[in-house]
């Protein structure tokens, strides 16, 4: 299916909630959605039989200096094609429902940009911080981030 | 009997495998809570190896990241190297010379096998058989060499360039990978006589931790993990780049031949089994090279187009994918690495319930992990 034609039966089924379709310049094009009803579109997107994007390849937060996002990068190994979704959220509360129901995969990549983001998975089962220590302070891979000079004494 | 279980009680212990612990691959954490023998739970913890390479790749340029790429998955470099020199060249439109293509074609797959024999080899030392280590240890070393005589390291290559690679084949060197693979390519059967169909090795491997197709697809798992559990899925073949498709193999997949499609032995199997066909490729490739230069012009101070782009490649331990977002500067604005073994790691907590304690050791083995690449 051409990301077009997944824009537009997003859009049908949703109205709003998906936002528009980022195409120049991206590989694979973005459908930008509301972050609210990521859950909902990442279960149609699933299950609906035109669609079946079965794979979650990748998930990453960005930090886009104004806003934070979420990339997901979906992949049908059924039909074959590829689509990227994103989420904008803003810098103050960045959160937004899991996709782990949805998607096993994305429980330890939700971890991650929890951890180097600060970005809040809502209903995610095991939202702790994966990569930093547990007492670290801070998210790293924010744009704004200010390195500490001590951790636990040690000279960073 | 009754009276027999109050006078004994049972309860569950909490032990902790690691961080150093032989089995491990590495220095990954597993707190294990166990009733008796049985495994109740097991929780992965990872980070320990956490060196920012995130945060690094936002603050060095472009072809200053390359020789970060090798410390990914160490076991390798060659095949990490090129997965960033062909995400960046897909973003920027660059034109690789076909001759750097093929050259980076024979390093990924030499360096597949060699990655494919240390997880033999130390999957069966995790199994209690030491003498293969030793085999593959021997075979890979032969590989070390060749990659010494290309780039004048044996570990961390930082061979491949965006645009190419550094430097042309040294003389004779494709004879002398004729040669190891004339060398090579009967040591396989000799392997599966040796180890692969050993009555007590199939006995700790067939039927545990049986991963179906769908679960695998679910949670992620990919290369030698996901079509060992029967997915004939390899993006060498369904998403090719670089040459592949002028090469002619076959997508090895778990059959199931001693117990359960997706079970141990078949993620085991696939690995050997793909080292054969990695052989098949490299005959391939060694005939059809052509000559020309091995680099395209790309200027010193490179800045790509703003854009994002997520490619994936086909490494020995799985996808790595990498997620680049360009904003037009000599730096990437954000780069995310997808690694494998992360997200395989995923899937170690659900399917480690009710297994014994030893065969935990197996399922680590068979997902042959690493752990650099998990920590980033």
């Amino acid at each position: 299916m051409e990301s077009k034609a997944i824009f537009e039966a997003v859009k049908a089924r949703f109205g709003d909630a998906a936002i528009e379709l980022q195409e120049e310049g991206f590989h694979p094009p973005f459908l930008v959605v509301s972050s609210a009803s990521v859950r909902e579109i990442a279960f149609f997107l699933r299950d609906d039989p035109g669609m079946r994007f079965d794979s979650l390849m990748c998930l990453s937060g960005v930090d886009y200096k104004d806003r934070f996002a979420v990339a997901y990068h979906l992949h049908s190994l059924e039909v074959g094609h590829k689509i990227g979704v994103k989420a904008y959220l803003p810098r103050e509360t960045p959160a937004l429902p899991s996709v782990d129901p949805v998607w096993p995969a994305a429980n330890f990549q939700e971890r991650e940009a929890f951890d180097l983001y600060g970005i809040v998975f809502e209903g995610s089962r095991d939202l702790r911080r994966i990569l930093l220590p547990e007492d670290w302070e801070g998210h790293p891979l924010r744009k704004d981030y200010k390195y500490p000079d001590f951790y636990h004494g040690i000279k960073v | 009997m009754k009276a027999r279980a109050e006078a004994l009680p049972t309860q569950e212990m909490l032990i902790n495998m690691g961080p150093q612990h032989p089995s491990t691959h590495g220095v990954l954490r597993v707190i294990l809570r166990t009733d008796g023998e049985v495994v109740v739970n097991a929780k992965p913890d990872v980070g320990y190896l956490h060196r920012a390479l995130e945060k690094i790749g936002e603050r060095v340029t472009y072809a200053q990241f390359m020789p970060f790429t090798d410390r990914l998955d160490y076991l390798a470099s060659m095949n990490c190297n090129a997965a960033w020199a062909w995400t960046v060249e897909k973003l920027a439109g660059i034109e690789v010379p076909e001759r750097a293509e093929y050259i980076r074609v024979i390093v990924c797959e030499l360096n597949r096998i060699s990655s494919h024999l240390i997880a033999f080899g130390s999957f069966t030392a995790d199994m209690g058989a030491f003498t293969p280590f030793l085999y593959a240890i021997r075979e890979r070393e032969r590989i070390n060499d060749l990659f010494e005589e290309i780039c004048g390291n044996r570990l961390t290559y930082n061979y491949v360039r965006i645009g190419g690679v550094s430097a042309d084949l040294p003389d004779g060197f494709l004879e002398k990978t004729r040669e190891f693979l004339d060398y090579f390519e009967p040591k396989i059967p000799e392997y599966n006589d040796l180890i692969s169909y050993n009555k007590i090795f199939v006995h700790r491997l067939a039927d545990v931790a049986v991963i179906s197709g769908e679960q695998a697809v679910a949670y992620g798992l990919t290369g030698p993990n996901l079509r060992g559990s029967g997915i004939p899925f390899d993006l060498r073949k369904n998403e090719p780049y670089s040459v592949y498709p002028k090469l002619d193999f076959d997508v090895c997949v778990g059959t199931g031949e001693r117990g359960t499609v997706g079970d141990c032995f078949d993620r085991y199997m696939v690995r050997i089994n793909e080292m054969r066909e990695s052989a098949r490729i490299l005959r391939q490739a060694i005939d059809q090279i052509p000559d020309g230069p091995v680099m395209a012009k790309v200027p010193r101070v490179f800045k790509p187009p703003v854009g994002e782009i997520y490619f994936r490649a086909e490494n020995p331990r799985g996808e790595t994918g990498i997620y680049l977002i360009s904003d037009g500067t000599v730096n990437p604005s954000r780069l995310k690495i997808r690694a494998p073994s992360f997200v395989t790691m995923n899937i170690f907590e659900e399917i480690t319930k009710g297994l014994m304690v030893a065969d935990v050791v197996a399922v680590i083995g068979s997902f042959d992990i690493i752990l650099p690449e998990i920590d980033r």
